[in-house]
């Protein structure tokens, strides 16, 4: 893709270095937790050096990505706010997946899907890492009935979480120009424009 | 503790049948609370059988020493004082702690790991520490408090009803030592019934309120205790109608497979919805009207 310097600038690399940093722990953790979650995925604890390792280093991972994570929280958190548009672009998010996005309304720096995202790990995330905290038997004793607890909220919304981060990587994948503002920060104009409408205004000036 | 078996019934976190071709009858501890005098020999044949030490710990003013399982005191005897209406009717119950060896066992429902903890067709429920990630799971799915996670090394222990003696046609080490034959071993049927003359005995005796524990909530153990007030498992800190918690039957139950088919329609919606609709691109009259705004 040609870099045009007449691009916009979406991403800050502080926020993507952010971005990357919640990322890769993202996957790190969701290999070696499905690892415990299903023998089916049991495997999967060999990429850590087997099932000891696996249990090992899950939980400081999870740690790392709750400390990066505040990041993206308190960098994005006001961008997020939920406005009665984002609630009917979620109404008819059917037609956005149809591929028909001509009609829906036009959309900020992100869209009512976005900040669903943006809130659901947000929930995800300090969910996990309570009962994470709950369930780590190696540095904490908790009530039995606490870590059961603990276990069953773990596992439940770690499934969520996954569920949603896979819709949010295809979500980027299925709508082109979109990885770049992950790489280098910047997207067409043209996609600002088709995309995001309000914030093309803003950024430009333009109508 | 490992031993190459081919009777085992069921193996922790495997969805595929274990060895199984030979069979062996269910067997059974039976503990006679009102023939316990207390005096721990059971514990150390457990330490002297199994070649483990306890850390010398220290008197907790009672006489529980140690005064909780460990990692390596697969057994201790718990001393409950019970004070009677009849201030002159004061009772010591004891009873001989350690894993209960369920048929539905909760340490092997929640293990993540496959093959670390097993049950034979004898119904003894065994850990295979060579297998085992030290996650504690065994822990949290255990009614009975029983498995304990080794400071040393991370593993997760408890009594093992000797498997490897039974295996050879021995009975426990606890049970060959006990001097008052308070601990017996057999198959379960013949526990089962010698309890019941046990029982009708003390009943003679004027004990009526005694009988056998043998919970059904975790389908029956394989420890069994004769004790004198059955009505009242908690005199001697044991749980009365013990069960898989349900809080560990959501975690381990139909809710996993299920799970793992969601996330697999999830990531196969995305690449079908993909192929079908075919990429959301930005429109090319876009891209030309910046070009000509671009131009003039
Ligand atoms: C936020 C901080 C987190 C902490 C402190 C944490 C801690 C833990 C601990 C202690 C375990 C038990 C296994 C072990 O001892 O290693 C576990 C299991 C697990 N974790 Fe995490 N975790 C965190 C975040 C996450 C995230 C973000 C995910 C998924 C995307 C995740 C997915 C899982 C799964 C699937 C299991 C297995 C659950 C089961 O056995 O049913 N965790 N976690
Ligand atoms: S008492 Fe606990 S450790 Fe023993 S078999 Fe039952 S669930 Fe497993």
């Amino acid at each position: 893709m040609i870099r045009d310097p007449k691009d916009l600038q979406r991403y800050t690399a502080q926020e993507r270095a952010n971005h990357w940093v919640v990322g890769i722990c993202f996957i790190l953790l969701a290999l070696s937790g499905l690892a415990f979650f299903h023998p089916a995925f049991f495997p999967l604890a060999q990429i850590f050096g087997g099932g000891v390792w696996a249990r090992i280093l899950h939980p400081f991972v999870g740690v790392l990505m709750t400390l990066s994570f505040l990041g993206l929280f308190i960098r994005f958190r006001a961008l997020n706010a939920m406005t009665p548009t984002d609630r009917e672009w979620l109404s008819r998010i059917g037609e956005m997946a149809s591929g028909n996005d001509h009609g829906m309304p036009e959309q900020g720096k992100y869209n009512g899907g976005q900040k669903l995202m943006f809130w659901v790990m947000s929930a995800s995330i300090l969910l996990l890492f309570v009962s994470g905290i709950l369930i780590w038997r190696a540095y904490f004793g908790f009530p039995v009935g606490l870590v059961r607890l603990g276990a069953v909220v773990h596992a439940a919304v770690a499934a969520i979480m996954i569920a949603f981060i896979i819709v949010h990587v295809y979500a980027a994948i299925w709508v082109k120009g979109t990885v770049r503002a992950m790489w280098y920060g910047t997207v067409t104009r043209a996609w600002a424009k088709q995309h995001h409408r309000a914030w093309y205004r803003q950024m430009t000036g333009k109508s | 503790m490992a031993l190459q078996s081919l009777d085992i019934k069921q193996r922790s976190a495997t969805t595929t049948p274990s060895p199984s071709m030979r069979q062996t009858p269910e067997v059974a501890k039976l503990i006679d609370i009102s023939r316990c005098i207390g005096c721990k020999a059971c514990q150390v044949a457990c330490m002297e059988w199994n070649d483990v030490r306890d850390e010398i710990g220290s008197v907790d003013g009672t006489y529980n020493n140690p005064t909780d399982l460990t990692a390596a005191s697969w057994t201790v005897m718990r001393f409950y004082e019970k004070e009677n209406a009849d201030p002159f009717d004061f009772e010591w119950l004891i009873r001989k702690d350690g894993c209960m060896h369920c048929a539905d066992p909760g340490c092997l429902k929640a293990c993540p790991a496959p093959g670390a903890i097993v049950q034979y067709a004898n119904g003894i429920v065994d850990f295979h520490q060579e297998n085992c990630i030290g996650c504690g799971y065994c822990i949290t799915g255990c009614p009975f408090n029983v498995p304990r996670i080794s400071k040393k090394d991370s593993k997760a222990y408890k009594c093992t009803l000797c498997s490897d003696r039974v295996a050879v046609g021995l009975e426990p080490a606890c049970v060959k030592t006990c001097p008052t034959g308070a601990i017996m071993f057999g198959s379960k049927e013949q526990m089962t019934f010698q309890a019941g003359s046990r029982i009708t005995e003390l009943h003679g005796r004027g004990l009526t309120k005694a009988g056998l524990y043998d919970p059904p909530g975790v389908g029956g153990t394989h420890v069994m205790y004769v004790m004198k007030d059955v009505g009242d498992p908690g005199a001697i800190g044991l749980p009365t109608d013990p069960g898989i918690s349900p809080l560990v039957s959501v975690w381990k139950g139909v809710s996993k497979p299920l799970a793992t088919f969601a996330l697999a329609a999830v990531a196969l919606g995305s690449l079908f919805h993909y192929v079908t609709k075919g990429p959301n691109e930005v429109s090319k009259e876009l891209e030309d009207e910046l070009d000509k705004e671009d131009v003039k």
